[in-house]
């Protein structure tokens, strides 16, 4: 088979490892959506799961691409803390303006960051050990900067980062029209790339899928997305923090995937010795990955100071697992070289559904961890199990 | 007469495609050390890991009579229990265990409760120190000590398992002229007490003064046995034997063309880069003009993948020194991107480890070492990479459904193809191949050999290593020979020879030019 189109039977077998996620996921919604009588799939529980778990997905993004080199990060956490701090102490102790927080925050994050990635990068300290010392490192610093009492709460302005939305600028009754305009754009301008991204393989002779299939996958794409857009405007309109989540998972998708740097990092995952002898500056691309990390963490820092109004100094404290399994239920290979901003994003959402499910739900705190760490280790063992496959052959 | 120790007979062992070792006879008899010549890849390494159980019985067909009993091993614990031990020439030590420790790693001698008996461990361990000739602290970490040393406390393992047959692969190629010469001795000491060893070598003067017998090898097939006692001028025998075969139709013909000098290396030293002290090149001296083949002549240890990787942006070393010269103008080589940006290309001789991205596709793979030509402010034209990876599958005629497929699925001479794509893309003006056809077919070998006479043809300059020296004659203008870190000839094809080659090629280093080779004892 040269050039032409595949059935939707080669493109499942040759798509196993990436597809079996979303098939999880719709079974996953599929069924707390009939445990907990529709109630998950409400306006108001689906706005509330994006706010809620916004922080872990924006996490989620730096650290594929840092599993991706083959390194992990573990101080995610207390990054986030440290820099939600930062914020606090400047806007709400010392009266900074709102953006002065933000901008400090980022700051920081990217101080942390390079940090971390000097140890890694330069030193030549696996990440492993940096960031668990990290971990430790910025908790404590986090502690300091707090003198051990939370802060809160933020300005109104700061508080509309994470908890604000945008609605009533077009009307509409009952519903935000704005918000169905938005996603109505957003399907358009996906349909639009796909439709040229086709057209493009099929120039260079790439197979491509048939164009029923094409077209019925887009349309279901669309109507999932279009329902999604539906179901927010019924409630309170488009969150602030989705606008800020799209568009890192944009940009993020475009440097994974485009960009030299991300090729580099997946060169560096796939075969270091390979990477190395190819001319990739393998020092420079670690300590980016690991500046982009702490830059990240510093978002997510923002988002959740923002959300719970306020800084806790055990705030964001196991967020870095939270984060680490959605990388790996999203298809992220635990040796590197393998892994998706939007498989990282679905394999959070799907931690993200589980464990909203279950409270609505009222399950025990303690089921929900012991579910949550059964579905990482079968994830896990699902990509194992697939590698050997494909090392069989 | 003394009687047989072992007999391997008709063993024939198959690989996926190829045929590794045919109806091969081995006979070593009591007492005796008996030597084992062959090219890289003539199936020396395949019949001893048959014999020692590497490769099960079931896996391979034929007999194995050890002391007058067939014998059928199905791991190397039956065959170390039998009293049949192998020494690999990479030394399977652990560096911060001790001497005591490693001698009876997996044999340790316990005592009351199964708990390890020290005393017991350490007195017994310093009884086969002595055995060996090796006086050290029996508690001091192995990687204290040097190669030579560490060779000696595999023997001194071996004896600890009541060893009868002695299996040493290339035991002396990391040796200096001492501890080889004590390592020689040492077998001579063993052979007095009864114990048959067989050896790998290829350090012809080295058989010819140990070995009682010597078995030939060639492409999987026992050539002959010879013994030392009789035959007059016994080297060239060896050699002739070894390298016996004609070179027939298997190079595609091409026009010398040979213009102005590209690369220049000069006095080019490289340091082992944990070993202090160790040089692995010596003062190397070569050149390469467009248009030209040059061929690096060495066996494995040579140095010669050594001083290819350290000319390529000092992959490989410590303590480089030397000079190199592009087109007469001395440039620098210190990191891998400068080497790309001079023109320079290295294609690995281990492709999986070394130079591909397994995991990844065609595509990806051949635009890995020059995404510069093919991005805009660190931003890539996937549609221009495409169309590049499509232009090279069909040039270098890479068989494959389509170039997003994952390069580990590909057969090894489509991988090597990838691989030269890779190279070939960066417009380098000088592609050094590390052994570019191993572990690839005869019909992806010719393709092999007619891209890079198209490359020539286009005034590249392209240096092959390799210690095929068929392959050496058949595809090179000039050929260099590299034997223990040094080269030790140059020569134009036509006055090259195979037996001069091999010659060349394991001539031992001349103590009077030797640098400071001593080890290190801290």
């Amino acid at each position: 088979m040269m050039a032409g189109t595949a059935n939707i039977r080669d493109l499942v077998a040759r798509n196993i490892r990436t597809s079996g996620i979303y098939i999880a996921f719709v079974l996953i919604i599929a069924l707390f959506a009939i445990l907990t009588d529709g109630t998950l799939l409400s306006a108001t529980n689906v706005t509330n799961i994006i706010l809620q778990y916004s922080y872990i997905l924006i996490l989620a993004i730096g650290m594929v691409i840092v599993i991706i080199a083959g390194h992990i990060d573990l101080s995610v956490g207390s990054v986030v803390a440290l820099t939600g701090a930062v914020s606090a102490v400047l806007v709400i102790k010392n009266g900074a303006p709102w953006w002065v927080g933000v901008i400090a925050s980022l700051i920081v994050g990217a101080m942390v960051g390079a940090w971390q990635g000097f140890w890694v990068a330069f030193v030549g300290i696996p990440a492993f050990i940096t960031t668990l010392a990290g971990m430790l490192l910025f908790r404590g610093l986090t502690l300091l900067v707090l003198g051990n009492v939370s802060l809160s709460p933020f300005p109104a302005e700061y508080g509309k980062i994470a908890a604000g939305f945008q609605n009533g600028l077009f009307g509409g009754n009952g519903y935000d029209v704005f918000t169905v305009v938005i996603f109505a754009i957003a399907v358009a301008g996906y349909s639009f790339s796909a439709v040229r991204s086709r057209r493009a393989r099929l120039g260079y002779k790439q197979t491509v899928e048939a164009a029923p299939l094409f077209v019925l996958r887009l349309l279901a794409v669309a109507a999932v997305v279009m329902w999604f857009g539906w179901q927010l405007a019924h409630a309170r309109g488009l969150p602030n923090v989705l606008i800020i989540l799209a568009v890192l998972v944009v940009a993020y998708t475009l440097v994974t995937t485009r960009s030299v740097f991300g090729r580099h990092v997946y060169a560096i995952g796939g075969n270091l010795s390979a990477a190395m002898l190819s001319g990739v500056k393998v020092r420079w691309v670690n300590f980016g990955i690991m500046l982009n990390m702490g830059l990240l963490a510093g978002v997510a820092g923002v988002v959740y100071s923002s959300r719970s109004n306020g800084a806790q100094p055990a705030a964001g404290n196991m967020f870095e697992l939270d984060a680490i399994a959605a990388c790996f239920i999203g298809g992220a290979a635990v040796t590197g070289g393998v892994g998706r901003v939007t498989g990282a994003m679905v394999g959070g959402l799907i931690m993200a559904v589980m464990s909203n499910g279950m409270q609505l739900m009222g399950i025990d705190q303690s089921i929900q961890s012991v579910v949550k760490g059964l579905v990482l280790l079968l994830a896990v063992a699902f990509d194992v199990y697939n590698k050997r496959r494909a090392g069989a052959r | 007469m003394s009687t047989t120790i072992l007999e391997m007979r008709k063993i024939t062992k198959l690989f996926p495609g190829v045929k590794a070792l045919e109806d091969v006879e081995l006979e070593v008899l009591d007492g005796e050390i008996h030597a084992i010549c062959g090219e890289n890849g003539a199936g020396k390494s395949t019949l001893m890991k048959v014999l020692s159980g590497v490769y099960p019985h079931g896996t391979y067909t034929g007999d194995i009579v050890f002391k007058g009993e067939t014998v059928q091993f199905h791991s190397i614990n039956d065959s170390e229990a039998k009293g049949i031990v192998i020494i690999h020439q990479e030394l399977a030590l652990v560096p911060y265990l001790s001497v005591a420790e490693n001698i009876f790693l997996g044999n340790e001698r316990r005592g009351r409760g199964g708990l390890i008996d020290w005393n017991r461990t350490n007195s017994e361990a310093m009884a086969l120190m002595a055995q060996v000739g090796l006086e050290e602290n029996p508690l001091t970490p192995v990687g204290q000590l040097g190669v030579g040393k560490q060779q000696l406390i595999e023997i001194a393992k071996a004896l600890s398992k009541e060893v009868q047959l002695l299996i040493l692969d290339e035991p002396t190629s990391a040796l200096n002229d001492d501890d080889s010469e004590h390592l020689l001795g040492l077998l001579r000491k063993l052979q007095e007490r009864g114990i048959a060893s067989i050896m790998i070598s290829h350090k012809l003067n080295e058989i010819e003064e140990i070995a009682d017998r010597t078995t030939i090898l060639r492409d999987g097939k026992t050539i002959e046995t010879i013994d030392m006692s009789e035959v007059a001028s016994t080297q060239d025998r060896i050699i002739k034997g070894m390298v016996g075969r004609s070179i027939e139709n298997r190079y595609p013909k091409r026009d010398h063309n040979v213009g102005e000098e590209m690369l220049r290396v000069e006095n080019w030293s490289v340091g082992h880069p944990t070993q202090q002290g160790r040089i692995v090149v010596d003062r190397a001296n070569f050149n390469v003009k467009a248009g030209e083949v040059v061929g690096i002549a060495g066996v494995m240890g040579a140095g010669r993948t050594e001083l290819a990787m350290s000319i390529f942006g000092q992959s490989y070393g410590h303590d480089i020194k030397g000079e190199l010269y592009m087109r007469g103008e001395r440039i620098k080589s210190r990191d891998v991107s400068e080497a790309i940006g001079h023109g320079i290309a290295y294609a690995t001789e281990d492709r999986k480890k070394y130079g591909l991205n397994l995991i990844q596709d065609i595509r990806t793979n051949i635009s890995s070492a020059a995404l510069d030509k093919l991005s805009d402010r660190g931003w890539i034209d996937g549609n221009k990479e495409l169309a590049v990876a499509e232009e090279y599958r069909d040039s270098m005629n890479i068989k494959t459904p389509t170039v997003m497929q994952a390069v580990g699925n590909l057969s090894g001479g489509n991988q090597q193809k990838v691989v030269l794509s890779k190279w070939i893309y960066t417009d380098a003006d000088v592609l050094i191949l590390d052994e570019p056809t191993r572990g690839i077919d005869v019909g992806a070998k010719y393709e092999i050999y007619t891209i890079i006479n198209r490359l020539v043809a286009a005034g590249k300059a392209v240096v092959i290593i390799s210690s095929e020296l068929p392959e050496l004659l058949g595809t090179c203008d000039r050929i260099y020979t590299l034997a223990f870190g040094r080269m030790t000839g140059e020569m134009a094809v036509a006055d090259a020879t195979q037996e001069r080659l091999m010659e060349l090629m394991t001539q031992e280093r001349d103590p009077k030019t030797m640098t400071e080779d001593k080890e290190v004892l801290s």
